[in-house]
């Protein structure tokens, strides 16, 4: 479905990603693990084309992407939910899912009563500004406003960053029943020990470099990620 | 004698009402380009100055039905926002915000001189003049009126036009966080040029509603350009709301103000107090 081939990309004089192949293909989940400012946040940047490839080739369904500008992305159906969140705080809950209906709007109704139904709480805090949120229910409406636009693969930069360890725990439960549900998932996390329990497959990105990839379990068991991220 | 000093007063709150609805309607447009955009324009009550010049060229030279020579100078005025934005704004988006301020200064002088060599520098005046509406003893002017109803119906638009459309929210939107609008699938480009076209047609609404109570002249926008500022500053510039509740404080200050003294003392009290909150509350009265 997302094929990325032998893509450099970076800001300014700066290159933060180099030669990185990569492959989502339809109903899978797949983690992209690595230390902080490994280039996991810029590698989901480049697929929503708010940065552009230096070298290299992005597809989506078969098409480039190359000719496509980033406001055009979600329509391609890919959605993004992106580092920190980033909701409209002063827009309420709801307002920020219809925003990202955007795209969408002839099926907000039927998209909204969809997404209420997996994130029930959501429904509750509907018509509270999005800022007064807690953190968990700020991902799950940042992850909902993601989900409006029914993306064919939705990109999760970091889900857990910042939130408490019982909030990341029904963060990650969330993520296990949106990749059952039939998503096709694309996870950003430095938090290495729970996403690998969710996908199926993961790449290990370090200093802007695919160094590995492979089965889920079988990273999980590798001794070079247990010892230097997992700390066994 | 009390009775009549109470008349007076009340005719005095009241008329300072309907200005604050005239003014609440000059602020609304600098406002919504401020709270989105994020770059003031200075040269906005120049282009309403265009805008009357649209009516009165319209209405006086080429004998439109007056209704018509409005809806067209409101077009008139949206397009000359448009075009603000896309030839003078969108190349200083990303400068340092004096120079955003002093590029639509320039424009400012630039309207006006072109304003001196097109029209003249004579007082033109659009010679329709509403009856003035008896209540009692009070008397209000007509013009006064139909700006005040045509401002509020006008903030009451823009506030629905926000809250229900899915382009309203993305212009909410786009001021909170302009780098993720692509996410969205939102063009910010796109949302600048429409905001910039809707405050100027903002400004050409209350051009029409300016041409029916003062004559047009090149230097027309000195004499409610500042106070439209001072009002956006005082709500809290780009914060719709404060502009609105600004605004009829303002006037209420003038009216009263002007009641109790001389007219001219009116406008002295309310500067006084718009110095005094820039003191007390920086950021203006609902300022964040």
């Amino acid at each position: 479905m997302l094929a990325v081939r032998n893509v450099t990309a970076g800001y300014g004089d700066f290159n933060a990603l180099f030669d990185v192949t990569l492959d989502v293909r339809a109903g899978e989940a797949v983690a992209v693990i690595g230390p902080n400012g490994a280039g996991k946040t810029t590698l989901l940047r480049l697929i929503s084309k708010l940065i552009q490839p230096r070298r290299g080739e992005l597809t989506f369904d078969g098409a480039s992407l190359a000719p496509v500008p980033a406001h055009a992305v979600v329509a391609r159906g890919i959605a993004h939910v992106p580092e920190n969140r980033r909701l409209f705080p002063r827009l309420t809950a709801e307002e920020n899912l219809r925003m990202g209906a955007y795209t969408s709007r002839s099926e907000y109704a039927q998209r909204l009563e969809q997404v209420y139904a997996l994130f029930p709480r959501l429904k509750e805090r509907r018509a509270q500004a999005a800022g007064t949120l807690s953190g968990g229910e700020q991902q799950m409406c940042a992850i909902a406003r993601a989900l409006m636009s029914r993306p064919k693969l939705l990109l999760l930069d970091e889900p857990s960053a910042g939130l408490a360890p019982v909030v990341v725990q029904s963060i990650f439960e969330l993520v296990r029943r949106i990749c059952a549900e039939g998503y096709t998932v694309l996870i950003v996390e430095q938090n290495i020990r729970q996403v690998l329990k969710v996908v199926e497959r993961a790449y290990l990105l370090e200093a802007g470099r695919i160094v590995r990839s492979g089965r889920a379990a079988d990273l999980m068991a590798a001794p070079e990620i247990q010892k230097a991220y997992l700390g066994l | 004698m009390s009775d009549i000093f109470d008349i007076y007063l009340l005719e005095a709150v009241l008329n300072g009402l309907l200005l604050g609805g005239l003014l609440a309607l000059l602020s609304l447009g600098l406002n919504l380009v401020f709270g989105v955009i994020d770059v003031v324009w200075i040269c906005y009550a120049e282009l309403i100055m265009c805008g009357m010049y649209a009516v009165y060229y319209l209405y006086v030279q080429y004998h439109w039905p007056l209704a018509l020579a409005m809806l067209a100078a409101i077009g008139v005025v949206a397009l000359l926002g448009w075009l603000l934005h896309q030839f003078v704004i969108r190349p200083v988006l990303n400068a340092e915000p004096i120079n955003q301020l002093l590029v639509t200064g320039g424009v400012l002088f630039f309207l006006q001189a072109a304003a001196t060599l097109a029209f003249g520098i004579e007082f033109k005046n659009l010679g329709v003049s509403l009856p003035s509406v008896r209540l009692g003893e009070m008397s209000f002017s007509g013009a006064r009126l139909v700006a005040f109803g045509t401002a509020l119906a006008g903030v009451i638009a823009l506030w629905l036009f926000l809250r229900k459309t899915y382009l309203g929210t993305a212009i909410r939107a786009i001021s909170q966080d302009r780098a993720i609008m692509p996410l969205m699938g939102v063009n910010p480009a796109r949302i600048f040029a429409i905001t910039s076209a809707l405050g100027g047609a903002f400004a050409g609404l209350a051009a029409c509603l300016l041409v029916l109570q003062y004559d047009v002249h090149p230097a027309i926008g000195l004499s409610f350009g500042p106070i439209t500022f001072l009002i956006c500053v005082l709500g809290g510039l780009g914060n719709m709301l404060g502009g609105f509740v600004a605004a009829f404080v303002f006037a209420q200050f003038i009216a009263v103000g002007g009641f109790f003294f001389a007219v001219e003392w009116g406008y002295v009290i309310a500067f006084v107090f718009f110095i005094a909150v820039m003191f007390w509350r920086p950021r203006g009265i609902l300022g964040k």
